[in-house]
């Protein structure tokens, strides 16, 4: 298939949607929020069945009131677009051309949880973002103040560690702190941002936040499924031939259907969520569902034909959390050194192949005592890929 | 009254104040939870795991250390997931680590090597993945060995939470994570006071005190040498700890008795120099007064105190703009040292150079201040060696002594006579109740208005004190006195030593003196003192220090017989020609990031 035939089939695929993309002006929908009360809104977005789109999922409705409900003088909404996660490159895009649906986002949230200020996280590396974001922030900022809102927004860099996508190491580097994640409760929602109550939440979960209140709730509790209401932007990367991989489709696609749509058929394995995320091999797509209630992703998708050597895919990622882990914590900092030292003592015989045991052991140790997601989420890729591909991890 | 949570622990209840963890809940119920990177004196890290338990109805097995207690929670601390989980993490650890412990300086004091006993872990279970890394020699009072370091960041806390230095921080992520300086520099290099509290808070071996034993013995050896050896007031009421008696007992007899059978020749007590300091400090603020009050010239006050090395250090690197307003006087350390060699070897007809001075301190600052190449007044280097608490505890072991059954006996005389007021010099607030004691006799002619001569208001562990003292019925030559109100600030721990230090930088400190000690608890506290130290341990000593105070025929240092001798004999007069040269010291500015004149 050549790839605008693709292009075309995925455009018309049933469950290829429009939401975030879609063109329209922003001022009528300003107007038409601010006249909605803060009690109002949180209901559309809990009706609407909204999860966040960073990774975890958490209802952003509940987000939302835990912080609403805590006491304090001052709260604030970060967007957070650190987006460091290997194969994904959304937020980059939405950011890019929806800017103007973020901000309003920040702005619902901020009314509903009281607060008067908001940063944008912005991944260092998306610093070229700048010039045109900071125009759109300054525009924005102006035009709510002119409508009586006290509430601005502020663009911040980061400096390039993946960790700091994490919101509470975010947190502590927006601080001016070294960005390591905090113990966790207290949950941001009640100590954030200078100890602040504090919202956090991916590009993605705003801009269809925004979405919700000014199209109502319909629009996008009508997608998906139960647990996993919606549409999601995905990123597909690897054994592809697409030229841009961002496509807004559904929830609760089988990687089957998803498969089928985005390549020709000899894809022997598809990675679930970036290196933090899950490995589904070919005789798993028919029977798994993209999804909180199958494998949940923030939007990296990325495929493998039987040319890949799944040692080292593996091999890659144990090497990105060896050096991306923040390091203070044992079970990560040390547990991803031995996963990777691990596999290369398997394949090169200097430990026999029932060494992977105790690895995924670890990696299932680590996935329960490590600090924050991080060092749990390492062992997602490691147990996954062992499970299925061990033969290729050995010889 | 806080609100009360209930919660279970290994299903039985237990009530715990809002804000309590998990692990405080445990310990109310004496379970024990292992832990790490937890130290009481510092904030929260949870970043070791050890202390993992389970939670009903969690997935995850949340960081005791870490965990807020909460109403109705279920936790279990002693279930096969928590032992292997536990057991994976000491495992890991152990595969980064140099484990040397035969050779290592902490061995039999170490919390790793403790926790990897206890749950049999055996070293080989992952791959080693220890680093190649140099130890740290630079400073002559602590040592870092980046290959004993388990990252609890401990030592980091203490710098940043206690002193407010942060010498010590963190560098790398992942694999290159480590306890690093600016710029990666060696310690010499940096902004670091040499207190040693990381020293005292290191769980393993990776953070030391650099250690004189072997030096002390060559010269104990060494039959061409005489060597006299001073101990400092928080020794005695600590040293115990370290050979099996309970915390806050007092040896001083017992200690005196094992320092001469260790072959000292002379033992003798910086107690002597303390009650010196004494006069010699309080003379220094009542000129500094007279000059401001009566004469109204423009002099710097308040007066700090400048016995705490860590402190001194700190002022010149941070605060080089307040310098004038240190005592010049030596600590007492040091002004022991420049009479010992030069007042006691004149007396006992020995040649300084044959003599060497060892100094058993609570404090690695101190060894430190007595390699200060100003500090040789006699000729001849004051101090030659400083050992801790520590130190000593090794040698007395090492020597085979039984310790606890020895007869107590006196210091040798000349620099041995002490008072109550040099033994109080070790617990913040001290120097001031002592310098009070004196000044305000020299003044008035009557002692202190304090019941038993106790200064109970300067006393305690609140961060900084305030305190004021109404002077009342001036003798002639000090009229100008008459009614003042004497104000005074104490601070101890470099994080508040900060506050009151700043008020004076910024022109704004309302006091006439100021006591500061860089360590929490004054000497006491000091990094050198056994491991560990705490806040209940440093009650302790403390309560053991006034105790030693009020057994004392003599609780004023001007009442100090051999301090009325050394005046009538050498000295002459207080800050007179032969202090100045001998007793009184000067500081250099050092660069607010690192060392400018290394
Ligand atoms: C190591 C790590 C990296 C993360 N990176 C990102 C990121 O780049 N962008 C993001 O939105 N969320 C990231 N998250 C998730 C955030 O912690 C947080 O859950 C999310 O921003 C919440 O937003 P949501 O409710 O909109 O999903 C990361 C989490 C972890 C553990
Ligand atoms: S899990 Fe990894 S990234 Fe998270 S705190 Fe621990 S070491 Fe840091
Ligand atoms: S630090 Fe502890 S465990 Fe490590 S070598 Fe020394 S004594 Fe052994
Ligand atoms: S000795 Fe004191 S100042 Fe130096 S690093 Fe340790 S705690 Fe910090
Ligand atoms: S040097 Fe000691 S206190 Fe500091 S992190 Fe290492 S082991 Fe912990
Ligand atoms: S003692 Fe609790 S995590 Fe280290």
């Amino acid at each position: 298939m050549d790839s605008s035939t693709r292009e075309r089939r995925i455009a018309e695929h049933k469950k290829r949607v429009n939401l975030i993309f879609k063109k329209c002006v922003w001022d009528d929908f300003l107007d038409r929020a601010l006249e909605m009360s803060p009690e109002d809104m949180l209901e559309k977005v809990k009706e609407s069945g909204l999860r966040g789109r960073g990774g975890a999922g958490f209802p952003t409705w509940l987000k939302w009131k835990f912080a609403r409900e805590a006491e304090a003088d001052e709260k604030y909404v970060i967007c957070n677009a650190d987006e460091g996660e290997p194969g994904t490159f959304k937020d980059r895009a939405i950011l890019q051309e929806q800017a103007g649906k973020v901000l309003p986002g920040m702005l619902v949230c901020a009314k509903v949880i009281g607060a008067e200020k908001g940063f944008i996280y912005l991944r260092g590396e998306y610093a070229y973002l700048l010039p045109a974001l900071s125009q759109e922030v300054e525009n924005f900022n102006e035009k709510i103040r002119e409508k009586g809102e006290r509430f601005s927004i502020e663009i911040k860099l980061g400096s390039g560690a993946y960790v700091c996508g994490e919101e509470t190491a975010l947190i502590e580097s927006l601080e001016g702190n070294r960005g390591e994640p905090r113990n966790k409760p207290p949950f941001p929602v009640s100590e954030g941002y200078l100890g602040k109550p504090t919202v956090v939440h991916n590009v993605e979960t705003l801009v269809y936040a925004s979405i919700i209140i000014s199209e109502g709730p319909e629009c996008f509790k009508s997608l998906g499924t139960s647990d996993s209401a919606g549409a999601k932007v995905f990123c597909i990367s690897g054994d592809t031939d697409l030229d841009e991989g961002i496509y807004e489709l559904e929830m609760g696609m089988t990687i089957k259907e998803f498969v089928e749509l985005f390549s020709d058929g000899d894809i022997k394995a598809v990675q679930v969520g970036g290196a933090s995320g899950h490995c589904v091999p070919r005789k798993k797509f028919a029977d798994t569902i993209i999804g909180f209630e199958g494998v949940p992703t923030g939007g990296s998708m990325v495929l493998f034909n039987s040319s890949r050597s799944m040692y080292n895919v593996l091999h890659n990622y144990l090497e990105f959390f060896e050096e991306e882990s923040c390091g203070q914590c044992t079970p990560c900092r040390i547990g991803c050194q031995q996963l990777l030292k691990g596999i290369e003592a398997v394949k090169s015989g200097e430990k026999p192949s029932e060494y992977l045991d105790d690895l995924v052991k670890l990696a299932g140790m680590m996935k329960i005592s490590a600090k924050c997601g991080l060092g749990q989420s390492a062992a997602n890729p490691f147990i996954s890929i062992v499970e299925h591909f061990r033969e290729e991890i050995m010889y | 009254m806080s609100e009360k949570i209930t919660l279970k622990i290994n299903n039985i209840d237990v009530t715990v104040s809002a804000g309590a963890t998990v692990l405080d809940a445990a310990r109310k119920l004496k379970i024990k939870i292992p832990t790490l990177c937890n130290h009481p004196d510092i904030c929260v890290a949870g970043n070791c795991r050890v202390c993992v338990v389970e939670q009903k109805d969690s997935g995850a097995l949340p960081a005791a250390c870490a965990t807020p207690a909460a109403e109705g929670m279920e936790i279990h601390t002693n279930t096969r997931r928590v032992r292997e989980a536990r057991k994976a993490v000491i495992s890991l650890l152990l595969s980064e680590h140099n484990n040397d412990c035969l050779r290592c300086y902490k061995n039999g004091n170490c919390e790793l090597q403790e926790l990897a006993t206890e749950y049999t872990v055996e070293a080989d279970r992952y791959i080693s993945i220890l680093k190649d890394y140099g130890v740290d020699k630079s400073s002559p009072s602590i040592q870092k060995d980046d290959s004993k370091c388990v990252r609890c960041q401990r030592c980091v806390r203490t710098c940043a939470n206690l002193q407010d230095v942060s010498a010590l921080w963190i560098s790398g992520k992942g694999r290159k994570n480590k306890i690093s300086t600016f710029m990666d520099k060696t310690i010499d290099y940096v902004v670091c006071t040499n207190c040693g509290q990381c020293v005292n808070r290191c769980p393993t071996g990776a953070l030391t005190e650099k250690n004189y034993i072997e030096e002390v013995w060559g010269a104990i050896d060494d039959p061409s040498k005489h060597v006299v050896v001073q101990t400092a007031p928080a020794v005695r009421v600590a040293l115990g700890e370290v050979l099996g008696c309970e915390t806050g007992s007092r040896v001083t007899g017992k200690m005196v008795t094992v320092l001469k059978r260790l072959g000292f020749d002379r033992v003798f007590d910086t107690n002597f120099t303390a009650d010196l300091t004494i006069i010699e400090e309080g003379h220094e603020l009542l000129r500094r007064l007279s000059e401001k009050l009566r004469d109204g010239k423009d002099v710097p006050l308040p007066q700090f105190t400048s016995c705490s090395p860590g402190w001194i250090k700190y002022a010149e690197h941070v605060f080089p703009e307040i310098l004038d307003y240190l005592s010049t006087c030596k600590s007492p350390q040091q002004m022991f040292g420049a009479l010992a060699k030069t007042y006691y070897a004149e007396k006992a007809g020995i040649d300084p150079a044959d003599m060497v001075v060892v100094s058993v301190m609570p404090c690695t600052a101190k060894k430190f201040e007595a390699a200060r190449p100003e500090m040789n007044s006699s000729g001849f280097r004051d101090v030659d060696c400083v050992i801790t608490t520590r130190e000593l505890g090794h040698m007395i072991k090492q020597s085979g002594i039984d310790f606890n059954n020895l007869e107590e006996s006196l210091c040798d005389s000349l620099l041995g006579a002490h008072t109550g007021a040099a033994v109080i010099f070790g617990a913040t607030g001290g120097v001031m109740e002592a310098a009070l004691r004196t000044a305000y006799e020299v003044v008035t002619g009557r002692a202190v208005p304090f019941e038993n001569l106790n200064i109970i208001p300067v006393r305690g562990m609140n961060g900084v004190r305030e305190a004021s003292v109404k002077i009342e019925g001036c003798l002639s030559k000090w009229k100008f006195l008459e009614g003042a109100e004497l104000k005074l600030a104490i601070a101890h721990g470099l994080v508040n030593a900060r506050k009151l230090a700043k008020q004076v930088a910024e022109g704004r400190s309302p006091y006439h003196f100021i006591e500061i000690m860089a360590c929490p608890g004054g000497c006491l506290g000091g990094g050198g003192q056994p491991i560990p130290t705490n806040m209940d341990i440093r009650m302790k000593r403390m309560d053991a220090i006034y105790s030693e105070d009020e057994s004392l025929e003599f609780r004023k240092s001007h009442d100090n017989p051999e301090v009325i001798r050394i005046y009538e004999d050498f000295l002459k007069e207080p800050l007179g020609k032969r202090s100045h040269k001998l007793l009184h010291t000067r500081y250099t500015e050092r660069g607010r990031y690192r060392t400018l004149n290394r």
